[in-house]
């Protein structure tokens, strides 16, 4: 079986399915980001440039948990979401919602100083090198698969990110709630005329969709170093990522998130070179043949 | 392209509102004001400081072309600028190109990289417009880090000002000046210029109501297209020149963090304003300068400055003034 894969990929399978798997985690990460800007788009009609910061701000504040008062990665993985949601309904109370009657432009530009705010703030604190942060012990080791061994760390981010990508889609599509939010995204002011809040709707989503983006911090805080520049060069991936699959379908950003990150594994094995520029290519291509997006309504 | 229409001689009041060439008065004292500005400046402040700013300023005056009159927010215009600056650094050092053909070789290449992404992001509007011009200088910004001629992390170093025309040294700063200012000045009329003409008015229609301009018979995209080209050739003219001023090229200009810096001088100066960028590109150059020693406190002081302004002075510096004086600026 492995010979055959071999001949028929042409490369040695431990490196195939190695790249697939890193692929994967990448494609985890690109997928919880890019379903928490579908939300808070969906609702508030902004695409919020903080998000790399606030991925960011998780693995900080994991770090800091554990540093400062000594919890770890399991209170880290809902605490860190929680505080920094919180921070994000503050933002959205104080700043955000100021903003809603005027062009969706001054959103982006908003959410992009609050983001340079941010980062520089922590690249004062902690400097640009990165914090390491362990793996905790009982993710530590690696399965043996039989054909590659599987850092148990990796395979937790990958089978708990889609959890959380397929919970968020069930709350959105199957539950009141999630009734409520799709029908304010449709149309606010009829929701709101039926005696829903929606203004602290608009803000619960916002800061949801921010602890949605820490909690990926939390998440990749062990597998790559915490710095404040993690944010924002990934937080670039991912708009394309949303471009490619239109911000229309909560399931479809989700595809789209891990699809991509496996076809980025598979360009490092093939073509190294042009790993890093893959996914803007496929953009690129996606638009001049379907411009809403593989998943988006026109 | 869709023909002009000519709407027949235009009213008086109209005509007299538009001045000449398309000046208002204030647009007039304003343009005396800064050139006069441009003549004295060397005589008062250090040359090379003036030459960055003015580099800045062209560059936000290219940006503020989209975003003030077509109402398109590239988010990714440091690949223009960064381009400009690669090939015309390039061409001088390797190729032993004099200036300003070194210059029009990086503003060509921006150029024609500006058809491609242009015709590429014209597709979406709004956000997911930002959005895309983002991650294609993104992509350009990969490149730049594995491209052999750019040299990677360590730029493109000692580039020769060498000789304008092949008869005058610019490596002498004031020199260099003379040359940096009369391509910003030529790029600013040139702005101008298309912002008032008949082709100008039919970006500003589209602007403010797209479909209307559509059903008037103007094939938008192609004037949008046509004005993302020239933005992009205008943003690698002074890039090129920033690379000659410097002698050096890298890869801080092609970074994301300088497609923000350009917003923010626009924003800050105000969009939609003739005078805003140049104002905005000296507050926040020389913001830069004189807080240099500040290190990250810089990224932060300029995130605050974006947060301010778009809170509470979406008009920007010369928008604020424009409007206390009730003029157009």
């Amino acid at each position: 079986m492995l010979e055959l894969i071999e001949t028929i990929t042409g490369v040695p399978a431990p490196l195939l399915f190695g790249q697939v798997l890193l692929g994967l985690i990448n494609g985890a990460f690109y997928a919880m980001l890019s379903l928490g800007l579908a939300v808070i788009f969906g609702l508030l009609n902004i695409i919020n440039f903080t998000h790399g910061a606030q991925f960011m701000m998780g693995a900080f504040v994991a770090w800091m948990l554990l540093a400062w008062a000594g919890l770890g990665y399991w209170w880290a993985l809902i605490l860190a979401p929680l505080i920094v949601g919180f921070t994000g309904v503050v933002i959205e109370r104080l700043m955000i919602s100021r903003l809603y009657k005027l062009d969706h432009l001054y959103g982006l530009l908003l959410t992009f100083g609050i983001g340079l705010i941010i980062e520089g703030v922590f690249r004062n604190q902690f400097g640009s090198s990165g914090l390491p942060y362990r793996i905790p012990p009982e993710l530590s080791g690696a399965w043996d698969l039989g054909f590659m061994f599987m850092p148990v760390y990796r395979g937790w981010v990958v089978i708990s990110s889609l959890v959380v990508c397929l919970a968020t889609w069930l709350v959105i599509e199957k539950t009141r709630l999630g009734a409520y939010l799709r029908a304010a995204t449709e149309n606010a002011a009829l929701v709101q005329a039926f005696g829903v809040n929606v203004p602290r709707m608009i803000t619960l989503t916002y800061g949801a969709g921010v602890a949605l983006a820490a909690l990926g911090g939390v998440l990749a805080a062990p597998i790559y170093s915490v710095n404040p520049q993690m944010g924002t060069n990934l937080i670039i991936v991912v708009f394309a990522v949303v471009v490619i699959g239109g911000m229309g379908s909560i399931l479809g950003s989700i595809i789209t998130g891990f699809g991509l990150g496996i076809v980025e594994g598979l360009t490092k094995v093939y073509w190294p070179e042009a790993s890093a520029t893959v996914i803007f290519v496929i953009m690129a291509i996606v638009l001049l043949t379907r411009p809403a997006g593989l998943f988006g309504r026109a | 392209m869709a023909s002009e229409s000519t709407a027949g001689p235009m009213p008086a009041a109209i005509a007299e509102a538009q001045g000449m060439w398309g000046y208002s008065r204030a647009q007039f004292v304003a343009l005396i004001i800064l050139v006069a500005a441009l003549i004295v400046g060397p005589y008062f402040l250090y040359p090379v400081f003036l030459m960055k700013l003015l580099c800045f300023a062209l560059f936000a005056c290219a940006f503020n072309l989209l975003i003030g009159y077509v109402g398109l927010l590239s988010f990714g215009h440091a690949a223009y600028f960064g381009m400009g600056g690669y090939i015309a650094g390039y061409t001088a050092k390797a190729w032993g190109f004099t200036p300003e053909v070194a210059v029009i070789a990086g503003a060509v290449i921006a150029g024609l990289q500006g058809w491609v992404f242009g015709w590429i992001a014209i597709r979406r509007q709004g956000i997911y417009f930002a959005m895309i011009t983002l991650a294609l200088a993104q992509m350009v910004y990969f490149v730049c880090v594995q491209a052999p001629f750019t040299g990677g992390e360590d730029g493109i170093q000692a580039i020769p000002r060498g000789r304008l025309l092949g008869m005058f040294d610019l490596n002498e700063d004031m020199a260099m000046y003379w040359f940096v200012a009369a391509v910003f000045l030529a790029g600013f009329l040139m702005i101008h210029r298309i912002i008032h003409s008949p082709y100008g008015q039919v970006l500003k229609a589209i602007r403010e109501n797209e479909p209307r301009a559509t059903s008037l018979g103007y094939r938008t995209d192609d004037y949008k297209l046509v004005a993302f080209i020239l933005s992009a050739t205008l943003a690698g003219v002074a890039g090129g020149v920033k690379s000659l001023v410097f002698g050096i090229a890298t890869l801080t200009d092609v970074h994301w963090s300088m497609s923000g810096e350009v917003v923010l001088m626009t924003l800050v100066g105000g969009l939609g304003t003739v005078f805003g960028p140049v104002v905005g590109a000296a507050v926040i150059v020389a913001m830069q300068n004189y807080l240099a020693e500040m290190g990250a406190w810089v990224t932060v002081i300029q995130g605050a400055i974006f947060v301010t302004v778009v809170l509470a002075f979406r008009r920007g510096l010369v928008g604020e003034i424009a409007n206390l004086l009730k003029v157009k600026l």
